[in-house]
């Protein structure tokens, strides 16, 4: 397998774009033409071939523009990547999982050798070589967490489990949908899911949390969640509102086809064997109306799910105030036929 | 559940009822990586029975190379510990599941003040490897009756801060002068029995420590008990539990399929809803909050008593 990667923008002139192929795997994450919150948890245990499901930390085209956005981000903001200092095993947990699994599911673009503790790791698409001692912090140029999170796409939280809750307590978070790690780290499951509308009263936390607690080293788990962002951008953080926030103004009839974006996250977890804490990848991905639309399955869904969703989880998703044209636009590709039931394409 | 298949590789007796079995690969590949305090399941086949027990991981951490266990002979337990240490033979295939740690290191500790009830120290034996190697401050105090049951000793690193209480020969635990003189900012963890669990928990409350700086485990073996019937109204069946068997197992056996994790009253995987109870249900989980226990049962521990229990299965 050989991978091409895009050179692209996140910011600035928003240069990112989705290749033909990009688009037929893009995680689609209406299962049928209505959507309302669920613990719709499954098993991270592959998927069908080529969807970002089959590996696990999928690797894509936008790999290496998304690092590089991820390290601008970083510079203006060293804030995002935080861990507090109990959190340093789990980091250690997390590079050994994510330099493992990518060296197995890709062995051609990462390569990991252990001799007992020392590790000579190669990541060809970043051209990086680095030699280490696992579990010795001195031997990294910086903690173990941000070290592989500055290579691997999605932003990360590392959870610790006591006292029967999960605490948000070491995170690198560069591209989210409007929350921010430094507001929320040290907060436990219910605090920082406080602002999130509706869920609290269908009991989907204390479920969800249930579900959390028990999740072992052999099982993990995923689930798809979604929000629209205008432009194609990572970083649509708290912190920097004051730069794409008024993007929002900017969509007319004329560009909500192409500037309008459906964000999906590809949430997973996993048991962190050595700290026992939680690790909670948030991948991002991007595609705009128009190219959604080249499925006509997703075209005719993706209208009547906006069409018909109540208007409070509108306005948390953050797009009450473009629906009507995003309704609109979507019509035109809604031609009352029905649609097959699952996410992919017919 | 994955369970690994490990061949038996060691056996060593360490006190007149407690063996420690060490557990490897069969073609030496490296084993999955847990935290101190982790479980594992055993399974057992004995004849047409199946036991699964629960054991602390009583080795190093960091050590890839193998897993052990410590086992107390229980001669009136339900089997699994007679078995382990009568027909187990080296060089044995047994299935065991991953790791499981529902007695974890508050890594946000201080300090660590590990207090031991006898075969209690298991999760210790592991945890204490973990602790040096992170450079945190930790006293294991390690209580036994007498001198011989003081198993785990050798077990334990050279220079372990370790203080051992024989009640036998006058050294009984004096807990509230132990808890008073801790730092602020440690964490208490007890294994031991009940009785000792609960004095501990009692006295650090009511010295002021906060609750969640007061860490116990207690695994429960599902006790034998009187045989009942019970409905199972979502499979429309009704079986019979024997005395000998828990009602988890008695579902297992019927195929009826429940999850699980600890088989031991604490994880809460096997939670299940009560329709109907013509009779009194003996709860002996750690799990339902009392208010709870009207409409749930824990079938991994608890049993019934009466006529009849319908249950949501």
């Amino acid at each position: 397998m050989t991978m091409t990667f895009n050179s692209e923008t996140f910011r600035g002139d928003y240069s990112y774009r989705n290749s033909p192929a990009a688009i037929r795997r893009f995680p689609f994450p209406f299962d049928r033409d209505s959507y309302m919150y669920s613990v719709n948890m499954e098993p991270h245990r592959g998927g069908p071939a080529g969807s970002v499901f089959e590996r696990r930390f999928d690797v894509d085209e936008h790999y290496i523009a998304e690092m590089e956005d991820r390290a601008i981000t970083l510079s203006r903001d060293p804030g995002r990547c935080q861990s507090l200092p109990h959190m340093t095993l789990a980091g250690w947990d997390l590079l050994e999982l994510i330099m493992r699994s990518k060296a197995e599911d890709y062995p051609e673009l990462f390569e990991l050798h252990r001799d007992g503790d020392r590790w000579h790791w190669t990541n060809r698409p970043l051209g990086i070589e680095d030699s280490f001692t696992f579990l010795d912090d001195a031997t990294l140029p910086c903690g173990p967490m941000e070290y592989i999170t500055r290579q691997t796409q999605g932003d990360f939280a590392l959870l610790d489990q006591r006292d029967g809750n999960l605490w948000m307590d070491a995170g690198m978070v560069t591209s989210q949908a409007d929350w921010s790690l430094d507001f929320d780290i040290g907060m436990n499951f219910f605090e920082w899911h406080a602002p999130v509308p509706r869920a609290a009263e269908m009991g989907i936390f204390q479920r969800a949390l249930k579900f959390l607690l028990n999740i072992g080293q052999d099982n993990p788990a995923r689930r798809l969640n979604w929000t629209m962002t205008v432009n194609p951008r990572l970083d649509t953080s708290p912190e920097t509102y004051p730069e794409w926030g008024p993007e929002k103004r900017m969509l007319t009839r004329g560009n909500v086809g192409e500037r309008q974006f459906l964000r999906v996250e590809l949430q997973s977890f996993w048991r962190l064997p050595r700290s026992n804490a939680l690790a909670f990848p948030i991948r991002c991905y991007l595609c705009s109306l128009q190219d959604l639309a080249t499925v006509p399955k997703w075209g005719r869904r993706l209208h009547r799910v906006i069409r018909d969703l109540p208007e409070d989880l509108a306005a948390y998703k953050g797009f009450a105030v473009n629906r009507r044209l995003i309704v609109d636009y979507l019509a035109g590709f809604d031609d009352g036929l029905p649609t097959s039931p699952g996410i992919f394409p017919d | 559940m994955t369970s690994l298949q490990l061949k038996l590789t060691r056996k060593d007796p360490l006190s007149p009822r407690i063996t420690r079995f060490r557990f490897e690969h069969p073609r030496a590949a490296e084993l999955p990586a847990f935290s101190g305090g982790a479980h594992v399941m055993v399974e057992m086949r004995d004849g047409e029975r199946l036991h699964r027990n629960a054991y602390s991981l009583i080795s190093d951490p960091s050590d890839r190379t193998g897993y052990e266990i410590a086992v107390q002979r229980e001669d009136g337990g339900r089997g699994g510990s007679r078995f382990m240490h009568g027909q187990t033979r080296i060089g044995m295939v047994m299935n065991i599941g991953l790791p499981v740690n529902l007695f974890a290191l508050d890594l946000t500790a201080r300090k660590h003040l590990l207090i031991a009830g006898g075969v209690g120290v298991t999760p210790f034996l592991a945890q204490i490897p973990q602790l040096a190697r992170l450079g945190a401050a930790y006293e294991l105090h390690y209580a036994v009756r007498r001198r011989e049951e003081l198993a785990a000793l050798p077990l334990l690193p050279a220079g372990a801060a370790v203080h051992v209480h024989v009640g036998a020969e006058g050294r009984r635990l004096d807990l509230a002068a132990l808890l008073a003189a801790q730092p602020l900012g440690t964490h208490l963890y007890v294994c031991a029995s009940e009785r000792m669990i609960r004095a501990a928990r009692e006295t650090a409350l009511a010295q002021g420590w906060p609750q969640e700086a007061v860490h116990s485990e207690q695994f429960l073996a599902p006790a034998p008990g009187e045989p009942f019937e019970v409905h199972c109204a979502a499979s429309d069946r009704t079986l019979s539990v024997g005395a000998e068997q828990s009602l988890l197992e008695a579902l297992e056996a019927a195929g009826i399929e429940t999850p699980w994790l600890c088989r031991g009253g604490a994880c809460g995987q096997c939670e299940t809803a009560v329709l109907a109870c013509d009779g009194s249900i003996e709860h002996r989980d750690h799990w339902l909050e009392p208010a709870e226990r009207a409409s749930r049962i824990m079938p991994c521990v608890s049993r019934f008593r009466g006529r009849l229990l319908t249950i949501d299965r």
